[in-house]
């Protein structure tokens, strides 16, 4: 997780996406520097998920141009745009069914070197990539549920693998779909001190997010997207006072 | 042991492999009902290279399973749009194809079954199926296992966490097929004389049969179903003209209890003793 280029790690060029006659974005850039936490608000089926979707290669992206690091990733296949760089956890947690905590851990590891390390027993073909699968578990505090089925697990734990799983992959931006829906207060604290232990690593986070406290106390920018279009972008301050947003998504009668 | 003995030992060793090739294809989600035609394939490629070109029969049965394989990857991009129950009947139509074939492939005797392979020992035959379980059974602790497994439980989100699913499911096709040719170049061994009847639908659906009877989520699943569809229609013998219908009331019984099949993950640690490490 080092910087390997200066300024936009992420740069999305007025991405449009239609699902028929319906108009899901339309001409959104938006910066994600080097580093940084960003944040993706805006109300229900203004077309955030879409927007993550747009950049992971679930959806291909009718106009305009996504940017990784300095290369064009727009149309690539999903598997390739991961490992070049990009992990991504979902709205609705996706964990695999049949899978432990610990097995999440490796699958998504990148492979390197030999056709052997793929093929044999992990623990002894891999060490490495156990390694990584440990520290991951530490980091999380999962050491628990090491050997339960993930999805029989409570939907903060199953979170918390979704993103351990999605840092295994070794990402230089993590996008987080909703990561503290469903959360208590006391666990988005923890996850939020957790996200930013990360970042200051290097880790550079995209976010969805509705929970306000959350989101104004961890990024360093805002977008707020409404029917599809980036209706303002700035700090977070800037944001909690500007009128279009507290028209559109905030509202006027409870300042947060 | 007995020919009798030495026969249906030699029958579980070649449904073993022919239901680890269902079992490879099946672990990455997708259900396969012509096996047997790979099946075919490794017999009759083995069979032409040990009679008429006087291969020894390992270096035989390899090329065998090689070129089942290449059969198998163009198999799997066809199968790749395809889901479920249409799979199911697309890989069907593929093996009655590999039967009509052979059935009009006069070089080998077409209708009229082949023959003048040597005969093999039951020890040949079941040092191929073990070193296949066996190697199966490290497989299933790999990387590659695990992809295969989440391709077969979330193909989405197994390629949004960067898996090549498109490889992972054309990949396993090809393997279960060089799997289901060494049980076929075996098979043609063992009988020494082999017909396209022989690598019809319904081997197909036995090798199925013993992958959901032993077990769909472990390797040694194949072993038990193997060795039980063999051995209980003989066992059942007193049964007399009933014993099939007595077969088939136990295998419903067996699905209505245990879907996943009579062994999976969780009774192999506890038979194994190893408790709860993975």
């Amino acid at each position: 997780m080092t910087a390997a280029t200066n300024g936009a790690l992420l740069r999305l060029a007025n991405i449009g996406k239609s699902f028929g006659g319906i108009r899901a974005l339309s001409d959104v850039s938006m910066t994600v520097e080097q580093n940084r936490i960003v944040g993706v608000i805006g109300p229900n089926g203004a077309g955030k998920t879409t927007l993550f979707n747009v950049i992971t290669g679930a959806y291909r992206a009718g106009d305009g141009e996504v940017v990784l690091a300095g290369e064009t990733i727009t149309y690539w296949p999903s598997y390739r745009i991961m490992r070049a760089g990009i992990a991504r956890t979902f709205q609705n947690i996706r964990l695999f069914a049949g899978m432990t905590v610990w097995e999440h851990l490796l699958v998504a590891q990148p492979h390197r070197g030999a056709l052997l390390r793929v093929v044999l027993p992990v623990r002894w073909a891999d060490p490495a990539a156990w390694a990584r699968a440990e520290e991951a578990l530490v980091f999380f505090g999962l050491q628990d549920y090491r050997n339960a089925i993930a999805r029989t697990l409570p939907y903060g734990i199953q979170r918390k693998v979704e993103m351990a799983r999605a840092l295994t992959a070794g990402p230089r931006l993590l996008l987080l779909d909703e990561p503290v829906a469903g959360m208590n207060h006391d666990e988005a604290e923890e996850l939020r001190a957790l996200l930013m232990q990360l970042n200051a690593r290097g880790l550079s986070i995209l976010l969805i997010e509705h929970d306000m406290a959350f989101v104004m106390n961890l990024c360093h920018e805002l977008y707020v997207l409404d029917f599809g279009a980036i209706i303002a972008q700035g700090a977070p301050a800037d944001i909690r006072s500007n009128p279009v947003v507290l028209d559109a998504y905030l509202g006027t009668d409870t300042p947060c | 042991m007995s020919t009798y003995c030495a026969g249906l030992f030699a029958d579980i060793g070649i449904l073993l492999l022919g239901a680890l090739s269902v079992y490879i294809i099946l672990a990455t989600g997708q259900l396969s009902l012509g096996n047997a035609g790979f099946m075919g394939i490794g017999s009759y490629v083995a069979s032409y290279l040990t009679v008429e070109l006087h291969w020894p029969l390992t270096p035989a049965l390899i090329a065998a399973a090689l070129s089942a394989s290449i059969i198998g990857i163009i198999v799997g991009f066809p199968a790749l749009r395809l889901k479920g129950i249409y799979l199911a009947i697309a890989t069907l139509g593929f093996g009655e194809m590999v039967r009509s074939f052979f059935l009009n492939f006069s070089h080998m005797g077409g209708s009229g079954g082949y023959h003048g392979m040597q005969h093999v020992s039951l020890g040949y035959i079941w040092a191929w199926a073990a070193g296949i379980l066996l190697l199966l059974t490290l497989l299933e602790r790999s990387r590659l296992w695990l992809e295969m497994r989440a391709v077969h439980d979330d193909e989405t989100a197994a390629g949004l966490i960067g898996l090549n699913t498109t490889a992972t499911k054309v990949g396993a096709f090809g393997f279960g097929a060089a799997v289901a040719a060494i049980a076929g170049g075996l098979f043609a061994h063992h009988y020494v004389y082999i017909e396209p009847a022989n690598f019809g639908f319904e081997r197909s659906i036995d090798f199925v049969l013993a992958v959901i009877l032993g077990g769909s989520t472990v390797g040694a699943g194949a072993l038990l179903g193997a060795a039980l569809i063999v051995l209980l229609p003989e066992w059942l013998r007193f049964l007399a003209d009933w014993r099939l219908a007595a077969f088939g009331t136990l295998l419903i019984l067996v699905l209505l209890t245990r879907r996943q099949g009579i062994l999976d993950r969780p009774l192999l640690a506890k038979l194994s003793f190893r408790g709860k490490s993975p």
